[in-house]
């Protein structure tokens, strides 16, 4: 387990450092001169090279590589091009609306799948499991993007039951309303994440159906359902854990695209609005913290996978 | 161009392309009989039996009508898609407007139609520089010395773990938004899956007989790769690619959302749906349409992506249950 842990936090580390390098060079090196685009087509020279010595582009790439990851492991992730204020302190700001978002949505994901995952596992053959499956399928294709608005149609133009758009701009301190602004933008993530978790936790069902273990029990007079409930259950909760980090980019993904379609003042649509100013060294920032909260995901739900699996420490 | 892996056990190390099943008719028989006749074992039985499932008659059809329409498009929409016409603006679904209008009287319906072109492109642009990262990566990760083979492993390890859409933020935030930024986020991002999936493949292939028979026979490592290796782990590597075109569909709609995609010039599902949304209070039906087209673009490929690995399964094709048994495989989960 220690020999598991070291080698898995080795590679987290070497992924981070890849990460980094990979955020780095592509900001910094390939789009020529940023300081050519912060000054504009019409600078002189001269303007150029002021920018350039405030930048500190004008020295070699390592030190500046180097000095960002040093600022990073201090805590300080830069500051932006365009406000002056450090990135650190608009994403711990954004991040209020953004968590909330994240761990709503993926409540929703888990709720929504893994009961209708092991249903139509369960019933497949029947027509509600197919409906099931069917249904899943198509969802995991719709773009989160219309999924929202087909939301917004239903339930805050027809229904007017909840915001179309917009947070409260007392945020939190007004948590009712923060709440409710949230729900539909969470449902959206949520069902169409949902959808993919539910295909996977039907074939893991499916799966578990087959193990021996859920045989025999079968065999020792319990029914087939009660047999797969009973031992296979466990086996699908562990395997769920496992495709949890990837549902946690896909979260990130999904928030990134509805926190601008439901104007939701978050790190998604700082990073879109950053992004579309050009605010590069803001950009690097926040798609660093990003990334990095994305491997890190992966790291822990890996240790937790191992700790709780009992096959998986068998094997070690 | 794919052989299922069921056929090599009779293959040949040279040649192993020419002289493949000679039909009775000359011709290259895609449905209907051969389907049920295992017997003859020819290069394009995977095809029979794909269209032999629902899933994926279904896949196959959605994507012919795709490009069918792209083609058609390129050529031909009912009404000129950018043709501005106030006078009918929010035109409802009728004839000649078969969808409607939208807020410049611009024909929806011609406006999808275009919208298909730069779907198809976007799509085949992103699977072939897919294929090309994820071969290019697959072969070296499985082929090359063992320092080379595992620090590529390591390292497509750690590229997975970066969504798509943050890789075509990252270009957009450098070069501004394009169809080509999405071809290329999306291109590399999938084309690292593709090597992940497809490396293990191609180790395993490495140490069949044929492959070594191939070697002993005189063949050069480029030429065994080329005859033996690609096409053995072709069907891995398609059903992959069309999960992948799947994400750059979406990826694309997405990203033109957003304004990092197709410029306001170009027709795109994606930036349909951006301006369709600000009137979504007073004409909320309008966003339905470019957003069926996605949806239904997007399951055709996945569906035709999981009946691809149901036709292709080498475990398959041996009993009359083993359809039953590969449902049963856990999907891999497409990011």
């Amino acid at each position: 387990m220690i020999r598991y842990t070291l080698t898995r936090f080795a590679l987290l580390l070497l992924g981070l450092l890849v990460a980094s390098v990979l955020i780095f060079l592509t900001l910094r090196v390939l789009p020529g001169d940023i300081a050519q685009l912060i000054g504009g087509v019409n600078s002189s020279p001269a303007q150029i090279a002021a920018i350039r010595e405030r930048l500190g582009l004008d020295r070699p790439l390592a030190v500046q590589y180097l000095e960002w990851i040093g600022g990073v492991l201090r805590g300080d992730l830069g500051r932006s091009l365009l406000t002056g204020t450090p990135v650190i302190d608009e994403l711990a700001q954004k991040a209020q609306v953004t968590v909330p978002l994240g761990i709503m949505s993926l409540l929703v994901a888990v709720v929504i799948s893994v009961p209708l995952g092991v249903l139509s596992a369960m019933r497949r053959g029947h027509a509600d499991g197919t409906a099931l499956s069917v249904g899943s399928q198509t969802l995991a294709a719709v773009p989160v993007v219309w999924a929202g608005m087909m939301l917004v149609v239903v339930f805050a133009v027809w229904l007017g039951w909840l915001p179309a758009q917009g947070f409260p701009r007392a945020g939190w301190s007004d948590p009712a309303a923060a709440f409710q602004s949230l729900i539909l933008p969470a449902l959206t993530i949520g069902i169409v994440e949902g959808a993919m978790l539910l295909r996977f936790v039907r074939s893991a069902t499916l799966q578990a159906v087959g193990q021996d273990f859920v045989r025999t029990a079968a065999a020792k007079g319990l029914t087939r359902d009660a047999a797969l409930i009973r031992h296979g259950l466990p086996v699908v909760g562990l395997s769920v854990i496992t495709v949890l980090g990837l549902q946690v980019a896909g979260i990130i993904v999904g928030a990134v695209v509805i926190e601008q379609l439901f104007s939701l003042p978050g790190i998604g649509r700082m990073l879109v609005s950053d992004v579309a100013a050009r605010d590069l060294p803001k950009v690097q920032g926040e798609l660093l913290a990003l990334t990095g909260f994305v491997l890190v995901v992966g790291f822990v739900v890996d240790l937790v996978h191992r700790v709780i699996d009992p096959r998986q420490r068998e094997a070690a | 161009m794919s052989i299922p892996p069921r056929s090599t056990s009779g293959d040949r190390p040279i040649p192993a392309h020419d002289g493949q099943m000679p039909r009775p008719d000359g011709g290259v028989d895609a449905g209907g009989p051969a389907s049920t006749a295992p017997p003859r074992r020819s290069r394009w039985a995977w095809l029979a039996r794909l269209w032999a499932l629902s899933t994926g008659r279904f896949g196959l059809i959605v994507v012919a009508v795709v490009v069918v329409t792209a083609i058609v498009a390129r050529f031909w929409t009912p009404f000129d898609p950018q043709q501005v016409d106030i006078a009918n603006r929010w035109a409802p679904p009728s004839w000649p407007h078969v969808l409607g209008t939208d807020a410049t009287g611009r024909d929806i319906l011609s406006l999808l139609m275009a919208g298909a072109r730069t779907t198809v492109f976007v799509a085949v642009g992103a699977g072939l520089i897919a294929t090309v990262i994820g071969v290019a990566l697959a072969a070296l990760g499985a082929l090359t010395v063992r320092w080379v083979r595992e620090s590529v492993a390591v390292f497509v390890d750690i590229l997975i773990a970066f969504p798509v859409l943050l890789i075509a933020m990252m270009i957009s935030a450098v070069w501004g938004g394009s169809l080509w930024v999405v071809i290329w986020a999306v291109g590399i991002g999938f084309g690292v899956n593709i090597a992940r999936v497809t490396r293990p493949e191609l180790r395993r292939v490495l140490h069949s007989d044929f492959v070594l028979a191939g070697r002993a026979s005189g063949l050069t490592p480029a030429q065994n790769l080329w005859r033996h290796l690609l096409p053995n782990v072709a069907p891995v590597f398609i059903v992959q690619l069309s999960w992948g075109m799947a994400v750059a569909v979406l990826a694309e709609a997405g990203l033109s959302y957003l304004g990092f995609g197709a410029p306001v010039t170009e027709p795109s599902w994606g930036l349909l749906l951006a301006q369709l949304q600000q009137y979504i209070q007073v004409h909320p039906l309008s966003v339905v349409w470019p957003g069926l087209a996605i949806t239904f673009t997007v399951l055709g490929l996945n569906l035709l992506g999981d009946a691809l690995r149901e036709a292709t399964d080498p475990t398959l094709s041996r009993s009359p249950f083993a359809t039953r048994r590969a449902r049963l495989h856990v999907p891999e989960v497409v990011a």
